[in-house]
Order: structure tokens, then C-alpha cells, then sequence
């Protein structure tokens, strides 16, 4: 029976409250979402909070909509979004299809019930799946602490494995996917069971301007990808037009750069292979989108 | 601490350490041992209960944090004699070999329904996708889950 070391536990009430909690109590507290991923660990005694504050009474952070600043839209979801919650939005089937390609591939359905959007960037795992869909998406982490908000570009949000920017009192509130035209996204996750942590996975973004690539994002997990990204394909095919060469190209730049580890879920060439075939996949499927629209 | 937990539609009030899983408080504090403890790693599924409604995997949840909320288990589906559909589903069907995975299971179900009344075969074996079976090789399960919904149709047709 595997049972957490001793705790004091605290329910906050707000963002500024959960903040002042995490103040209090200083470093030996965690915030606890939906607990997927810290329970476990607390029952391996792999983490030992001293304290436990309870973020899931938090309405500020709840909610999937799109956030209008600057006369620019982007798509705005809460920190405390379970991810069956971004699974059946309709917005993120509308705008980044990617993320629900993503959400119908992490985990099972009743974990999907609990585990958050918040808790799942916060945990930082390195085969994580949404890191890599936001860092296709060119996505915004939108941080709180005591001295107020601050902005970090999802490539910028991990420090390391397990690590994040997230100071030791500040929250991540919720992260913001800018809405431009042409676009088209999808994820590719190949794993050895239903329901498992990914071999390989990896998403793509495009944004069109007929048939030029004006922007593009390449998000890689589980193959020890810089950042979740895959910069240097990025790079090759920014500007450039939308071909089945290029995709095959971007695929093969991508595997060169990734540093996948061998172990219980395969060796390192073939992650290795599956990240640039994924990339490749990825890609077709969301240039098909952003071409033809999301049922494609 | 002290937490008040709603369980199958009564309050429960008691003392306990916020380490304590709500698998464990059901089936230790409560004496509701229907509700199964089996991988203790949010794998199996067994210990599966609807907390406001969802299906959640209890052993992955703190019963400091159901303070204030709802669970239902397998006791509460049946009102007194009379079988849920979804018991009488797993019953005509034989959904069960051994049952020590059925009650997670029916409590899935039960949420599936709820909102979803006459799912695919597709769609019940996703919403099982989480939860194993060592006995029925999920056939028997697949239409326990049809013949639950055949139930609750024919019911419904009775009361228009
Ligand atoms: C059986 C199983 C299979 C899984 N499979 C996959 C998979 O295939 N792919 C995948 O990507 N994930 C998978 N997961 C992980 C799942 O997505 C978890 O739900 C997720 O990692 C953690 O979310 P949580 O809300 O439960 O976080 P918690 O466990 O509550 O928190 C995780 C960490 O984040 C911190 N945190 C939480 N919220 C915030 C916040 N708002 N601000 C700052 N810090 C915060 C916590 O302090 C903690 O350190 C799986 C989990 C399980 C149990
Ligand atoms: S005991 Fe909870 S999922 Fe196995
Ligand atoms: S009936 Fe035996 S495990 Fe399902």
C-alpha cells in the first residue's frame, strides 16, 4: 500500500489567496490541481510537500474562450481545465485542432476527468504531450505572483525536465494561443498502448499565405527535443512553400537534432525515426487543414 | 481535519489525516467496500467513483479533497431492491466473471449513459479504455452496456 508522508493540507479560495498560501508556507509547499501527477509521486515519497494547497475551488482559472487585447484574438485556457474539458471544446476543434488530436491521446478517459492543462505544464515530464502542442502553437504562459502578471512564450516555459519557470510563489494562471488566419495544426503520438505515455510524439503549426508557409511550429516530447521544439526544421521550412519534399526534409532535420535516451519504450534509433517520420505525418496533416479545414 | 463528505446521497462527517486516499476512506472509514483498491497506481481502474458526477480513479484523489463534494459508488445505484439498468445490464449479460473489476466499471458506464444514451461499441470501449478486465475479455462488458441502454430506452417509452 503506497501512502503519502504526513501533510497539512489547505484549500485556497482565489488566486491572491493561493499565492499568499504558497508565500506562508515557502518552498516545502505545493499546489496541488488534479493530482494525477503528485499524488503518485507523494506515494513514492519522490515528493514531500509539507503542505498541500488546493487550487480546484479556483474559478479564475477555469474556462476556455477567446480573449480579445490589442485587436488581436487569441484562445485563452485556464490553468484548471481538465482535460476532457479541452478535448470536447468546441473552440479548440474550431482553431487548434491539434489540441484535441493531442487530448484524445493522453492518458484514459477517467484520468482525462481530473488531470489539468496547468498541472500538466507545471509537471514539466519530459514525454508530456501538450508542452510539445503548445510549442507547435506558439503559445503564452501567462504566470501570477505577488507582484503581479507576467508572459512567457511556452518555449521558454521549461527550465528542464521537471522544471519549469514557475517560481516557488507564483501560479500559472493560463495559457493563450494567438488566433491568426491560414492556419492548420495536428499531433502524432505513437505508443505502445491505449492510454500510455507517449514512445514518440510531435505536432505541427502552419500558417498560410496561399501556399507559402508564413509561420510554422514543430513540437517534439519524449525525444529529448531542445525546449519541446524542433527549431532547426522550423526554421528550414519558414517562407518557403508547402511540399511534400519539404515535409520529408523538415522530418529528416528534425530527427538529426533530437537526443532521444533508450528504455523500456524503445531504443534511441528508433524514436529517433519516429520523430522525424512524425514530424512529417504532422505536418502533411496540418497543411491538409489549414488547405481544406479540420476535417481533413 | 475534519471533512464532510456526501456519499450516495448522505453526509458523512469525520476526522481523518489529508494523506488519506478516497479510495481508502470509503472502504475503511465508510465500511463501502464495494468501491475495489487494486493497482494503487491510477492504471486499473477498479477503484473508479463518480466524484460531481465524473468518473475519477480514487485511488488518485484525497478525501480532504472531496470535502464538501459528491460521491457516488456502486452502492448507490441500486434504489433498495430494484437494479440499475446498468446492474440489470451487466446481470442479463454477464458482464462479470469474477467482478473485482465491475464496479469501477459500472460506475463509468453509468456516467457514459448519462450522457450518452445509446453509445457505439466504439464509443463504450473508449470510455472503458482505462480500466481492465482479466475476465470477460470486454465482449460481455460491450453489451451489458447496449442492453443497459436497450433498459432505460424501453423505461423511457413506458413513462411518454
Ligand atoms: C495513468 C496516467 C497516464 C497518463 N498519461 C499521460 C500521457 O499519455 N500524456 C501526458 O501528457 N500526460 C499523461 N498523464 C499525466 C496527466 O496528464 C496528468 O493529469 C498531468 O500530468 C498532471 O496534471 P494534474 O492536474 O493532475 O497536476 P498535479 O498532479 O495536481 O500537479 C502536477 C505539478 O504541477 C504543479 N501545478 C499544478 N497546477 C499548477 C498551476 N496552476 N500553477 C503552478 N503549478 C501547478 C503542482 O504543484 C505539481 O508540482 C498521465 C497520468 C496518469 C495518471
Ligand atoms: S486502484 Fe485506482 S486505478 Fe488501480
Ligand atoms: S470480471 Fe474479473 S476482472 Fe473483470
Amino acid at each position: 500500500m503506497q501512502v503519502p508522508a504526513q501533510f497539512d493540507y489547505e484549500r485556497a479560495t482565489g488566486v491572491a489567496h493561493a499565492i499568499a498560501l504558497l508565500t506562508r508556507y515557502g518552498p516545502e509547499s505545493r499546489l496541488v490541481a488534479g493530482g494525477h501527477s503528485l499524488i503518485p509521486m507523494m506515494k513514492l515519497r519522490i515528493a514531500n510537500p509539507e503542505t498541500l494547497i488546493d487550487i480546484n475551488d479556483l474559478d479564475e482559472l477555469k474556462g476556455i474562450s477567446i480573449a480579445s487585447a490589442d485587436g488581436a484574438d487569441a484562445l485563452r485556457i485556464g490553468a484548471m481545465v481538465r482535460h476532457t474539458e479541452l478535448l470536447e471544446s468546441p473552440l479548440a476543434v474550431e482553431h487548434f485542432p491539434i489540441l484535441v488530436d493531442a487530448e484524445r491521446v493522453i492518458a484514459d478517459p477517467v484520468v482525462r476527468n481530473r488531470g489539468t492543462i496547468g498541472g500538466s505544464l507545471c509537471q514539466a515530464d519530459p514525454s508530456e504531450d501538450l508542452s510539445a502542442a503548445f510549442t507547435a502553437l506558439h503559445a503564452v504562459a501567462v504566470i501570477e505572483g505577488a507582484d503581479g502578471r507576467r508572459e512567457v512564450s511556452a518555449r521558454e516555459f521549461h527550465t528542464g525536465p521537471y522544471q519549469t519557470v514557475v517560481g516557488d510563489a507564483e501560479i500559472l494562471v493560463e495559457v493563450r494561443v494567438p488566433i491568426r488566419p491560414g492556419s492548420g495544426s495536428a499531433y502524432e503520438k505513437v505508443e505502445r498502448r491505449v492510454g500510455d505515455w507517449a514512445v514518440a510524439a510531435g505536432g505541427a503549426a502552419l500558417w498560410l499565405d496561399a501556399d507559402t508557409i508564413t509561420e510554422v511550429g514543430i513540437g517534439l516530447t519524449a525525444v529529448g527535443a531542445e525546449h519541446f521544439c524542433a527549431a532547426q526544421a522550423e526554421d528550414y521550412l519558414r517562407g518557403g512553400p508547402v511540399t511534400e519534399e519539404r515535409f520529408v526534409e523538415a522530418g529528416r532535420i528534425a530527427a538529426e537534432h533530437v537526443r532521444p535516451t533508450a528504455d523500456q519504450r524503445g531504443p534511441e534509433d528508433y524514436k529517433r525515426h519516429l520523430a522525424g517520420e512524425l514530424t512529417t505525418r504532422a505536418l502533411r496533416r496540418a497543411a491538409a487543414r489549414a488547405q481544406h479545414g479540420t476535417e481533413a | 481535519m475534519q471533512i464532510t463528505v456526501t456519499v450516495n446521497g448522505t453526509a458523512h462527517t469525520r476526522e481523518v489525516e489529508p494523506r488519506l486516499l478516497l479510495v481508502h476512506f470509503l472502504r475503511d472509514e465508510l465500511r463501502l467496500t464495494g468501491t475495489h483498491w487494486g493497482c494503487d497506481t491510477s492504471n486499473c481502474g477498479v477503484c473508479v467513483v463518480q466524484l460531481d458526477g465524473q468518473p475519477v480513479k480514487s485511488c488518485t484523489v484525497l478525501a480532504v479533497m472531496a470535502d464538501g463534494r459528491e460521491v457516488r459508488t456502486v452502492e448507490g445505484l441500486a434504489r433498495g431492491a430494484e437494479l440499475d439498468p446498468i446492474q440489470q445490464g451487466f446481470s442479463d449479460k454477464h458482464g462479470l466473471q469474477c467482478g473485482f473489476c465491475t464496479p469501477g466499471m459500472m460506475m463509468t458506464c453509468r456516467a457514459l449513459l448519462d450522457r450518452n444514451p445509446d453509445p457505439s461499441d466504439t464509443e463504450i470501449r473508449v470510455a472503458i479504455s482505462g480500466q481492465i478486465c482479466r475476465c470477460t475479455g470486454y465482449e460481455n462488458i460491450v453489451r451489458s452496456v447496449h442492453a443497459a441502454a436497450e433498459i432505460e430506452r424501453a423505461a423511457q417509452e413506458v413513462h411518454q
